[in-house]
C-alpha cells in the first residue's frame, strides 16, 4: 500500500511538470502582458518593470527560472497586486476558501446521499419524483442566479443575514456562500446516489440476502449502500478539489476574501505568476484527491488491490 | 438458459407464418422513439424547447421593439401589462419636456390618443420645438395646431406613443422582453454549436482511442487526463484571449474544451463494443478496420452520444452564461441570458425583474433540456429489458 | 391468510404427513411496457419432507418465477395470486418482517449465479455470520465457530483461513459451496435450488450435486430443484414436475415421468437429448486445415512502473488435422483454452506455430492473404444475443461478407444470395428487414450461421453454438449443422463443454485442459474407453455415472 502511494506520488511529478509547462507557454503565447494594459505607463517605466521582473529575458530562460523558483517553493511576486507575493495571497485566502469548500462538500455529501437513498427506496413514487425534481433544479440553476436570489430574499427582504462580507468568519456570514456552493453538489450527489442505490438493490447478492431472510435495513445499509458508495467516492475527489480551491462567483457575489476571486482577474490581466500559482495549487489538489479516491476505493472494495 | 428477474414472454416462440409479407422490422431507434413519446416529462420538455426556440427566433420581430432601441423616458420601468406612458405619468413627462424647451406649460388635455398642449413663453416660440416632442419616446407625430398672434403662445398636438414593456426595461431603457428573446437566440445557438463541436471531436477521438486500443489508447487518454487536471476556467479564458471577442470562434473553442467527457464516454463504449462477438464476427468476415469502425462501432455508440449531447447542450449554455456573467462572453449591444442575469444581479433590490425574467428563461430551458436528456437515456438504454 | 402466528409447537405438530411446502393455484403476472406477461398460470405443486422435487422446463417456462413468487422475491412489476403454504401455514402475502422469520430460517434458496450471488465487498466469514446472527441469535464468537463448521460441512478446505477470504478469491464451485453453507446456516427444512450448477463446469457440477444429496440425507430436507437439465433431474430427483408456458404439464415419480412420459411435451424434451453419431470421412479425404505446435500466450497488465506483465499460456503446443467433411470436437472446461485455440486457428488471435489451409501456411499472411483466408474459414459464436450487431437488419448482417468479398455484386443479386442463405438455414427470408432483437435465441443462431455460410466457406469453427440454447432448440441447430455439412461438404471444428452434443456431432475428439491437449482420438473410442484420467472424470461427471471417490474429492 505504502509502495503504491509512493509510486503514485512519483508519477504525479511528470504530470505536474507537464501541466506547468503547458500552462506556462499557453499563458505566454497569449497576446498582451502584465503591464501592457496599465494606462499611462511610459515605455521606459514599462521596460523598467519588465527588467525588474525579468520579463525581458528569453522565454526559455524565464521558463527555467520559474521552474527553479518553483522547486524552491517560491511562487514569485504578483504583478498586479505588487505589495504581495503569490504565496502571501494563498496563505491568506486559501484557508478561507478551504473552510467554505469543505463545509459545502460535507453538507453536499451527507444531504445528497440521504436524499438519494430515500429516492431509491421510494423509486417511482412521490418522494422519488420530488428528489429528482429538486436535483434537476439544483444542477440547472446557476450559482450566479442562486447567490443574488439568496441575497434578495434572505438579506434584503427578510434581513435575516448580512448581504455579503466575510465578517471574520462568522457563522451567519457563511450560510449563504456555503449553501450556494453546496446546492449544485447536493443535486449531483443525490442523483448519483439514487442511481447507484437502484443499481445496487438490483444486484444478485441482494436477492440472496432477501432469500435468506436478512431483509430490512441490513440489506439496505450493509449490502446496497456500501457498493453504492463507490460512484460517490469517485465523484467526490474532483469535486473536493474544485470546491476547496474557491469559486469565482460565490467569492465575488458574497465578497469573500478567498483565492477563487484571483484567478479570472489574474488571467485577464496576465498576472503570470498568480495564474501559474493557482494552476499549480489546483493541480496539486486534483492529484492529491484523485489519490485519496483510489485509496478509499481500495478500502471499500476488496477486489481493488494496489501492490 | 438464464432465468432473468423480469422474464421473457412465456408465449410460444411463434415462427412466422409461411408466405408472410416482407415485414418491416422495428429498429432499436423506433423502439426508443416509442418509449420516448410515452414519457410525459420528456414530451412536454421537447414541446417547451420548440416553443422557446420559435419564440426566440420570431419573437423579437413581434414585440414592437428593437433590442437596441433606447427609450430615454423609460429607464428601468417595471413590467406592466398596460402600455407606457401611464396616464398619471403624462403630466410629469410634459413638465419635463417643456422645461427642456425652456417654455411654460399653460395647460394640456388628452383627446383621442393625442395630447393638445398650450405653451407660453416670454419670447417668441420657435415652431421647431415640436422636435422635442418627436425626440421624446412618449410622443410622435407632433404638429403645431395654432400659433398665438403675438407668437408668445402656441398650441401643439402630438400623438401619445404607446409602448408595451411586458418585462419592463433595463438600465438604459431597452425593452427587456426583446432583449431576453434575442439573448435566447444567442444562448441556444451557442449551446448547439459548442455542443456539436464537442460531440464531433469527442466521438472521433474517443472511438479512435477505444477501437485502436493498446499503446495509442494509453497515450491518447493520458493527454485527456492532463487536460482534465488543467483548471477548466483557465483553458477557457486562454481561448477567449486567443479568439478575442468573436463569439462564434470562441464557442467552437469552448466546444473544443468540452469534448473531454465525450471522448471518455465514447472510448469506454468503443472498448466494450470491440470485445462484442459481432465485431469478432465482422473481423472473421474480413471487414476492414474502417468498415468495423463505421458500420459496427460508431452506430452502437450513437445512443449514449445522443443522450450525452442533450445533457451537454445545457452545460454549454450554462458555461456561456457563466462566461458572460464574468464579462468574457458576448459584447453589447448583443446579449445573452448570462449577461442579462449579471446585469440583473447588480440591480437588486431596485429592479428585481431584471434578474427574475432572464433567470426564468435560462433555468426553464436548462430544466427542459435535462428532462429531455433523461427521457432519451431511459428510451435508448432501458435497463429493465 | 392466517393472521394468528402459530407457535413452533403447532408447526411441529402439523409436520406429520402434511406436505412441507404446498403451492395451490399460484399465478404470477408481470406488468411490462409491452403489456402484461402471464408468467405462471395457476399451478399446484407440493413438496414432502425429505423429498427432492425437480421442476424442469425450458427458459421462459416460469419455473424460476414460481419459486421466486413463493419466496416473496418477485421483481417490482410482478403480481402474485393463489396460495403458498409452509407446513400448512399461509405465507403468501405475509409482511416482509413476518416472512423473514421463515425465509432463510425454514425455507432457504440458492441461485444459479455463483459469481454474483455473494456480496463482493464482505468476507465469506462475515456473510456466513449474518444468517447465523439473524436466525440463530448467535454472538460473534459462536457465529464464527459455527461458520467454520459449516464451511467444513460443504467441503471447503482449510475453513479457518477461508473465513477471511473474499468471494472473488474463490472459484465458482467454492462460491456455490459457500452459498449452500449460508442457506444451511439456520438448518432449514426446505431448500430451493434454482439451477445451482448450470454456470459450473461439469466436474464441479457433479461435486455440488453430490454435496446436496449427502446434505439432504443428513438433514432430511425437502429440496425443490429447478433445472433445465433432464439428465440431472433423473439422477437427483424423486419426483419431477415438467413446466411449459407457466403450467405444469406433467408430474409424477422421476422414474416414471422420465422413462414413460405421458405428455407430448415431456416426450419431445426427452427426444431432444442429442443423439446419433457421425461417421468419419473417407480415409483419402483431403486435409483442409492443419496446425502444428500452435501456441498462444496472453500478457496481462504490466507497463511503466507496474512491473513485468503476467504471462498466461492459453494454448500450449496443440496440433490438429482437419479433413474435408470431418468434424473435430474440442471439449474442455472453462479456461481450458478451447475457444482460444479456435480463434487462433482462424487468425482472430495471433499465436505461434504452423497453420496450413489447403497446405498453404497462413501464419504470415498479409492483409490481402488474410482476406482470402476469411472466405474459406468462418466462425459461429456462442452468444446469439451478442454476436449480431443490434443496429443492423438481418439482411445487412447476412450480406456483410458479400460486401467485403464480392463488392462488385449489385443490390439485387446480393439480395438473392441473402434469401438463399436464409432459406438454407430454414428462416423465412421475408424477415430479412427485421432487427436481431425481434428473434428468439435459436433463430438468431440460424442468422449467425447464414452469415457464415453466405461466403461458401470450407471450414466452420463452431464456438459453443448450442450452449446458450434450450435443448429442444439445440436439437434443431444440431440437425441443421448436420444437413449443411452433408450438402456443402463442410468441415467443422466444434468447440463445446457439452459432451453429449460433441458426441452426437463429431467423429474425432480432442480433450483440452489448461491449454494442453489431454487426449485425442475417434469419438466413440474416447467415450467408450477414455485413456486419460481427466477424460474419465469428465465423462463420469457428464453422464452421472458418478464415481463416489472422484465426486467427493476436493
Amino acid at each position: 500500500m505504502i509502495r503504491y502511494v509512493l509510486r503514485r506520488l512519483l508519477t504525479a511529478i511528470p504530470t505536474l511538470f507537464l501541466i506547468v509547462t503547458l500552462s506556462f507557454f499557453l499563458l505566454r503565447v497569449a497576446p498582451g502582458g502584465p503591464f501592457s494594459q496599465e494606462r499611462g505607463l511610459s515605455p521606459e517605466v514599462k521596460a523598467n518593470l519588465e527588467r525588474v521582473y525579468q520579463l525581458d529575458a528569453p522565454l526559455w530562460r524565464q521558463y527555467l527560472n520559474y521552474l527553479a523558483d518553483l522547486l524552491h517553493g517560491n511562487f514569485g511576486p504578483s504583478y498586479n497586486l505588487p505589495d504581495f507575493t503569490v504565496a502571501d495571497l494563498f496563505r491568506v485566502g486559501l484557508p478561507v476558501s478551504v473552510q467554505l469548500g469543505a463545509s459545502a462538500l460535507i453538507l453536499a455529501l451527507v444531504l445528497g446521499s440521504v436524499l438519494g437513498i430515500v429516492a431509491a427506496l421510494r423509486q417511482n413514487r412521490a418522494g422519488d419524483y420530488a428528489v429528482v425534481a429538486l436535483a434537476t433544479a439544483g444542477s440547472t440553476i446557476p450559482t450566479f442566479v442562486i447567490a443574488p436570489l439568496y441575497q434578495l430574499v434572505f438579506a434584503l427582504t427578510l434581513a435575516w443575514v448580512p448581504v455579503a462580507g466575510w465578517g471574520g468568519g462568522a457563522f451567519i456570514n457563511k450560510i449563504g456562500p456555503v449553501l450556494t456552493l453546496a446546492l449544485p453538489q447536493i443535486a449531483i450527489v443525490a442523483r448519483l446516489m439514487r442511481g447507484a442505490m437502484i443499481e445496487a438493490l438490483r444486484a444478485n447478492h441482494i436477492r440472496t440476502a432477501r432469500a435468506l431472510g436478512l431483509g430490512g435495513w441490513s440489506v439496505v445499509v450493509r449490502h446496497a449502500l456500501r457498493g453504492a458508495l463507490l460512484p460517490i467516492i469517485s465523484y467526490a475527489g474532483p469535486a473536493a478539489a474544485a470546491l476547496l480551491t474557491g469559486s469565482v462567483v460565490v467569492e465575488t457575489v458574497f465578497a469573500i476574501p478567498g483565492v477563487g476571486r484571483y484567478f479570472v482577474d489574474a488571467a485577464l490581466n496576465r498576472d503570470y505568476t498568480l495564474v501559474m500559482g493557482t494552476v499549480v495549487v489546483i493541480a496539486v489538489f486534483v492529484i492529491v484527491f484523485n489519490l485519496i479516491v483510489d485509496l478509499l476505493y481500495a478500502l471499500v472494495d476488496p477486489r481493488v488491490r494496489y501492490d | 438458459m438464464t432465468e432473468m428477474t423480469a422474464p421473457a414472454p412465456a408465449a410460444p416462440p411463434s415462427s412466422p407464418p409461411a408466405g408472410s409479407p416482407p415485414a418491416k422490422g422495428r429498429s432499436l431507434w423506433i423502439d426508443a422513439w416509442r418509449r420516448l413519446t410515452a414519457n410525459r416529462a420528456a414530451v412536454i420538455s421537447a414541446v417547451y424547447l420548440v416553443v422557446m426556440a420559435v419564440a426566440c427566433l420570431v419573437g423579437p420581430l413581434l414585440t414592437g421593439h428593437d433590442y437596441t432601441t433606447i427609450y430615454t423616458d423609460y429607464v428601468r420601468v417595471a413590467p406592466s401589462l398596460t402600455p407606457y406612458p401611464k396616464p398619471d405619468a403624462l403630466a410629469s413627462t410634459l413638465d419635463d419636456l417643456t422645461r427642456r424647451m425652456r417654455l411654460d406649460l399653460a395647460g394640456w388635455r388628452e383627446e383621442n390618443g393625442r395630447v393638445i398642449v398650450d405653451l407660453r413663453s416670454a419670447r417668441p416660440i420657435d415652431p421647431r420645438v415640436t422636435r422635442y416632442f418627436d425626440r421624446s419616446s412618449s410622443f410622435e407625430d407632433s404638429r403645431v395646431e395654432q400659433t398665438g398672434a403675438d407668437g408668445l403662445s402656441m398650441t401643439v398636438s402630438a400623438a401619445v406613443a404607446r409602448h408595451y414593456f411586458l418585462f419592463g426595461t433595463d438600465n438604459t431603457g431597452r425593452d427587456l422582453l426583446t432583449r431576453t428573446l434575442i439573448a435566447g437566440r444567442v444562448s441556444l445557438a451557442i449551446g448547439l454549436l459548442a455542443g456539436l463541436t464537442a460531440v464531433v471531436i469527442g466521438v472521433i477521438y474517443g472511438a479512435t482511442a477505444g477501437y485502436l486500443g493498446g499503446r495509442i489508447d494509453d497515450v491518447m487518454m493520458r493527454i485527456v487526463d492532463i487536460l482534465y487536471s488543467l483548471p477548466f476556467i483557465f483553458l477557457v479564458i486562454m481561448l477567449v484571449v486567443f479568439f478575442g471577442r468573436n463569439f462564434v470562434l470562441m464557442f467552437i473553442a469552448v466546444g473544443a474544451v468540452q469534448w473531454l467527457d465525450m471522448a471518455r464516454i465514447v472510448r469506454g463504449q468503443a472498448l466494450s463494443i470491440r470485445r462484442q462477438e459481432y465485431v469478432q464476427a465482422a473481423l472473421a468476415l474480413g471487414v476492414s478496420s474502417r468498415g468495423i469502425l463505421w458500420r459496427h462501432v460508431v452506430p452502437n455508440t450513437l445512443g449514449p452520444v445522443v443522450v450525452y449531447m442533450t445533457l451537454l447542450v445545457p452545460q454549454v449554455i450554462l458555461l456561456e452564461s457563466f462566461l458572460s456573467y464574468l464579462g468574457l462572453g458576448v459584447q453589447e449591444p448583443l446579449t445573452s441570458w448570462g449577461v442579462l442575469i449579471a446585469q440583473g444581479a447588480k440591480n437588486i433590490p431596485a429592479a428585481t425583474w431584471l434578474l427574475i425574467f432572464p433567470s426564468i428563461f435560462l433555468t426553464s430551458t436548462l430544466f427542459a433540456l435535462n428532462f429531455l436528456g433523461d427521457g432519451l437515456r431511459d428510451a435508448l438504454d432501458p435497463k429493465d429489458r | 391468510m392466517a393472521d394468528e402466528m402459530p407457535s413452533d409447537l403447532d408447526i411441529d405438530a402439523a409436520a406429520g404427513d402434511a406436505p412441507l411446502l404446498e403451492l395451490t393455484g399460484l399465478d404470477v403476472r408481470f406488468d411490462t411496457p409491452d403489456g402484461e406477461i402471464h408468467a405462471v398460470r395457476g399451478i399446484d405443486l407440493a413438496l414432502n419432507p425429505g423429498e427432492t422435487l425437480a421442476v424442469v422446463g425450458e427458459s421462459g417456462s416460469g419455473k424460476s418465477q414460481t419459486m421466486m413468487a413463493a419466496m416473496g422475491l418477485l421483481a417490482r412489476n410482478g403480481r402474485v395470486a393463489g396460495s403458498v403454504r409452509y407446513r400448512g401455514r399461509e405465507i403468501l402475502g405475509l409482511p416482509s418482517r413476518a416472512l423473514d422469520e421463515i425465509r432463510g430460517a425454514r425455507i432457504a434458496m440458492i441461485f444459479q449465479e455463483p459469481m454474483t450471488s455473494l456480496d463482493p465487498l464482505y468476507t465469506i466469514g462475515s456473510q456466513l455470520a449474518e444468517p447465523l446472527a439473524r436466525h440463530k441469535r448467535l454472538g460473534a464468537r459462536a457465529a464464527r465457530e459455527r461458520a467454520v463448521e459449516l464451511l467444513a460441512l460443504v467441503g471447503i478446505p482449510d475453513p479457518e483461513r477461508r473465513l477471511r477470504a473474499y468471494p472473488h478469491e474463490l472459484s465458482g464451485g467454492q462460491r456455490q459451496r459457500v452459498m449452500i453453507a449460508m442457506a444451511l446456516a439456520a438448518e432449514p427444512d426446505v431448500l430451493i435450488a434454482d439451477e445451482p450448477t448450470t454456470a459450473l463446469d461439469v466436474t464441479v457440477q457433479a461435486q455440488i450435486i453430490e454435496l446436496l444429496r449427502s446434505l439432504q440425507r443428513r438433514f432430511r430436507m425437502g429440496i425443490v430443484f429447478i433445472t433445465h437439465d433432464l439428465g440431472l433431474a433423473r439422477h437427483f430427483a424423486d419426483r419431477v414436475a415438467v413446466m411449459r408456458y407457466g403450467q405444469v404439464v406433467e408430474e409424477g415419480p422421476a422414474s416414471q415421468v422420465l422413462s414413460r412420459p405421458a405428455h407430448d411435451y415431456t416426450r419431445m424434451l426427452l427426444a431432444s437429448e442429442p443423439s446419433g453419431t457421425k461417421a468419419p470421412p473417407p480415409e483419402d479425404a483431403p486435409v483442409v486445415l492443419e496446425a502444428q505446435g500452435l501456441d498462444v500466450t496472453f500478457h496481462i497488465g504490466g507497463g511503466w512502473l507496474a512491473g513485468p506483465p503476467l504471462e498466461i499460456h492459453a494454448v500450449d503446443r496443440v496440433s490438429l488435422t482437419l479433413k474435408r467433411g470431418q468434424t473435430i470436437g474440442i471439449v474442455g472446461e472453462s479456461g481450458s483454452g478451447k475457444s482460444t485455440l479456435g480463434r487462433a486457428l482462424i487468425r482472430l488471435i495471433d499465436g505461434k506455430g504452423d497453420i496450413r489451409l489447403f497446405g498453404r501456411p497462413v501464419g504470415e499472411l498479409d492483409a490481402a492473404g488474410l482476406r482470402a483466408l476469411r472466405r474459406q474459414v468462418q466462425i459461429v459464436f456462442q452468444d446469439p444475443y451478442g454476436s449480431l450487431s443490434p443496429r443492423m437488419t438481418v439482411g445487412e448482417i447476412v450480406s456483410e461478407g458479400l460486401r467485403v468479398h464480392e463488392p462488385e455484386l449489385d443490390a439485387r443479386s446480393r439480395e438473392r444470395q441473402v434469401i438463399a442463405a436464409l432459406e438454407d438455414v430454414t428462416l423465412d427470408p421475408a424477415l430479412r428487414n427485421r432487427y436481431p432483437h425481434e428473434f428468439s435465441g435459436g433463430q438468431r443462431q440460424r442468422i449467425a450461421i447464414a452469415r457464415a455460410l453466405i461466403l461458401k466457406p470450407r471450414v466452420l469453427v463452431l464456438d459453443e453454438p448450442t450452449s446458450a440454447l434450450d435443448r429442444s432448440v439445440q436439437k434443431g441447430i444440431v440437425e441443421l449443422l448436420r444437413r449443411l455439412q452433408r450438402e456443402h461438404g463442410l468441415s467443422y471444428l466444434f468447440i463445446s463443454h457439452d459432451l453429449s452434443v460433441v458426441r452426437a456431432l463429431s467423429d474425432w475428439i480432442m480433450v483440452m485442459r489448461r491449454g494442453q491437449l489431454v487426449e485425442a482420438g475417434p469419438t466413440e473410442d474416447v467415450y467408450e474407453a477414455p485413456a486419460a484420467a481427466y477424460t474419465r472424470e469428465l465423462i463420469a461427471a457428464a453422464y452421472g455415472l458418478s464415481d463416489r471417490e472422484q465426486a467427493g474429492r476436493r
